[in-house]
């Protein structure tokens, strides 16, 4: 027998219990005060209890502080002030979505992802109609759109970092001043070409309008995800008596595919919820409509926008849904994005 | 030049086809080779060596037209594969690096392709077609030392190996296209001892069929792996090729002092 013995696992790095209770406590210290301050004083609201909160913080840091070390006071000062401000800009986005999850739960009843308004008017109780024609129309016209810009975004990226050739500047300057461009004027550009000379609003003119704003941001990230293929890869490629061609379609691309599936997702996140150009080439409909050159056909910003314009109760407990299912779309887009993008770092 | 001869003064060592004649280099306005001759014996390894800065890589790149994918890069002279010129106008770049192979210093399989995907990756890209794949799989595999060690794993990532196994998976997918000539660059620089061992090994075998040419800066990988040597140096100007001559004799009795001070290791 050996009498070695085996020294338990610790970890001496993790806050002791006493600690986290000494901060649990003066947590609930900051707010049982503030809670009194508000209650018995003028402030009031979300910015009223922010100040308060951060004041009560401070004074109780400057008292407990005397315990403290000059270092740890220093470090627990910047921690404070770091905490506000992370708090500060992390608020608008709670606030946003927090809303929209408020005022858009009321209406997220089964029937709004699956009827559409065809029988049904905006004032009628929520628990009849729905969005399903907004959501399949923003579905059909983003399909579409991203079908005629991802090659043209990649062939861009490709042509920026594998030809090289004697447009690259210009390419690359185009393509940066397209994504400035203001998304009414890409609408009216489509509605002046191709719905003005058609037959007016359809789902292929509000797709051209996305495309040419999706096309920037699909052609930037996809050079972005080109550059980080090694020059090693294309060299032994080359020295294995590949032409050019097929080293970028063998080697290069299915080395970033899913950096390229990326670029396709952050350029549907950055259109699905565009409004303005669809106005002008899409139009709205009550109900989807399978054929994308025939007609005008609903999305869900459209839907979103008709339904407030109404104005009446229902029919902003509509919008409000329609809003919430939108972002719950953007999110998971782009969380998609990050998981496929995360993929590709070796 | 005498180098020419030296090389082939071995009357019993065949000439491999490839030669260059007075060839120079360029980056920029920067002349980093000058006038290098030199035939290469075939079936032999033939290796590089000289201090860093003397032209030796640049001079590996030459010899199969890797050197003008840099962009400010231009050479002159002529590189000679069985008498035709490889920068000739009616020469296709992408045919001729078929028989002139090359395996560079950092590991690079392709990380998209499993570790069979990469050993045909060469036929593959170049539209050759492959009768029977497994057998092909297997044999380069074996001649790059590698297949015991892969055999139940062929579709694996070729990054899920080692270093010294991407190495040798580099190296078996070289020789899929079956190269009458094989240049590595530094093929070691980046491995530990044991995967050298194993590389040297593999490279002495490989030179049983094909001729290698080798760019090293470890001079006692050089005289164990090579058979004949060609010593690079440049005193500041562009690199010049200083003596070549079979290995034993560069090392133990070479006709140039600088090239005894070097491999003596009193520079470089």
């Amino acid at each position: 027998m050996s009498d070695i013995t085996i020294p338990q696992p610790a970890r001496p790095w993790q806050r002791k219990r006493a600690e986290v209770a000494r901060s649990g406590v003066s947590l609930a210290l900051v707010g049982v005060i503030s809670f009194v301050i508000v209650l018995f004083t003028g402030f009031a609201g979300v910015d009223g209890w922010a100040v308060t909160i951060f004041l009560v913080s401070a004074v109780l840091l400057f008292i407990r502080g005397r315990k403290l070390s000059t270092k740890e006071r220093g470090n627990a000062k910047i921690q404070l002030f770091i905490t506000a401000a992370a708090v500060l800009a992390f608020a608008p986005w709670i606030s946003i979505f927090g809303s929209v999850l408020i005022k858009g739960i009321v209406g997220l009843k089964l029937n709004f992802v699956t009827t559409d308004m065809r029988t049904t008017v905006p004032d009628d109780d929520l628990t009849m109609g729905g969005a399903l024609h907004a959501m399949l129309g923003s579905l059909m016209m983003v399909v579409i759109a991203t079908v005629i810009t991802l090659p043209l975004g990649i062939l861009s990226g490709v042509y920026l970092t594998e030809i090289k050739g004697r447009f690259t500047f210009l390419v690359r300057f185009v393509v940066q001043s397209m994504s400035g461009v203001p998304s009414i004027v890409a609408g009216l550009f489509v509605f002046t070409t191709y719905v003005s000379v058609t037959n007016g609003p359809t789902a292929l003119g509000g797709a051209l309008a996305l495309g040419v704003l999706m096309l920037p941001t699909v052609a930037r990230t996809s050079e972005e995800v080109l550059k980080l293929v090694p020059d090693d890869l294309r060299s032994a490629s080359l020295a294995l008596g590949a032409r050019q061609w097929r080293t970028t379609l063998m080697v290069v691309l299915p080395t970033v595919r899913s950096g390229l599936i990326t670029a396709a997702i952050l350029g549907v996140a950055r259109v699905i919820g565009e409004t303005a150009p669809l106005l002008l080439t899409a139009g709205s409909n009550t109900a989807f409509s399978f054929n994308p050159v025939q007609g005008p056909i609903a999305s869900l910003p459209i839907y979103v926008f008709g339904m407030l314009q109404i104005g009446t109760e229902y029919a902003v407990n509509r919008a409000w849904t329609g809003a919430l299912v939108l972002m719950i779309v953007v999110f998971a887009l782009f969380y998609t994005a990050r998981k496929l993008g995360g993929k590709d770092k070796r | 030049m005498s180098s020419t001869a030296a090389v082939l003064n071995n009357p019993e060592q065949a000439f491999a086809g490839l030669e260059t004649r007075d060839a120079h280099a360029w980056f920029g306005n920067h002349h980093a080779l000058s006038s290098v001759s030199l035939r290469f014996p075939a079936k032999s390894v033939t290796g590089l060596i000289g201090p860093s800065g003397c032209g030796k890589s640049t001079y590996l790149r030459l010899l199969n037209r890797m050197h003008e994918f840099i962009p400010s890069a231009a050479m002159a002279g002529e590189v000679l594969l069985h008498g035709n010129d490889i920068y000739g106008e009616s020469v296709d770049p992408a045919a001729m690096r078929l028989k002139i192979g090359m395996v560079f210093q950092k590991p690079n399989p392709f990380p998209a392709m499993t570790i069979r995907e990469n050993v045909v990756s060469g036929l593959k890209l170049a539209h050759i077609k492959v009768d029977n794949e497994n057998d092909l799989v297997e044999k380069c595999l074996s001649r790059a030392g590698l297949w015991k060690e892969v055999k139940d794993r062929l579709d694996a990532s070729g990054g899920s190996l080692s270093g010294g196994q991407q190495q040798r998976l580099c190296i078996a997918r070289s020789l899929a296209v079956e190269p009458e000539v094989l240049l590595m660059d530094e093929p070691c620089s980046a491995l530990d001892p044991g995967s050298t061992l194993r590389i040297e090994e593999t490279i002495k075998e490989l030179a049983e069929k094909i001729t290698v040419v080798i760019v090293t800066h470890n001079m006692q990988q050089a005289s164990r792996v090579s058979d004949y040597c060609a010593f690079f140096l440049s005193d500041g100007g562009p690199g010049v090729l200083v003596e070549a001559d079979q290995t034993r004799k560069m090392f133990t009795n070479p006709n140039d002092s600088r090239t005894a001070d070097y491999v003596q290791g009193k520079f470089g």
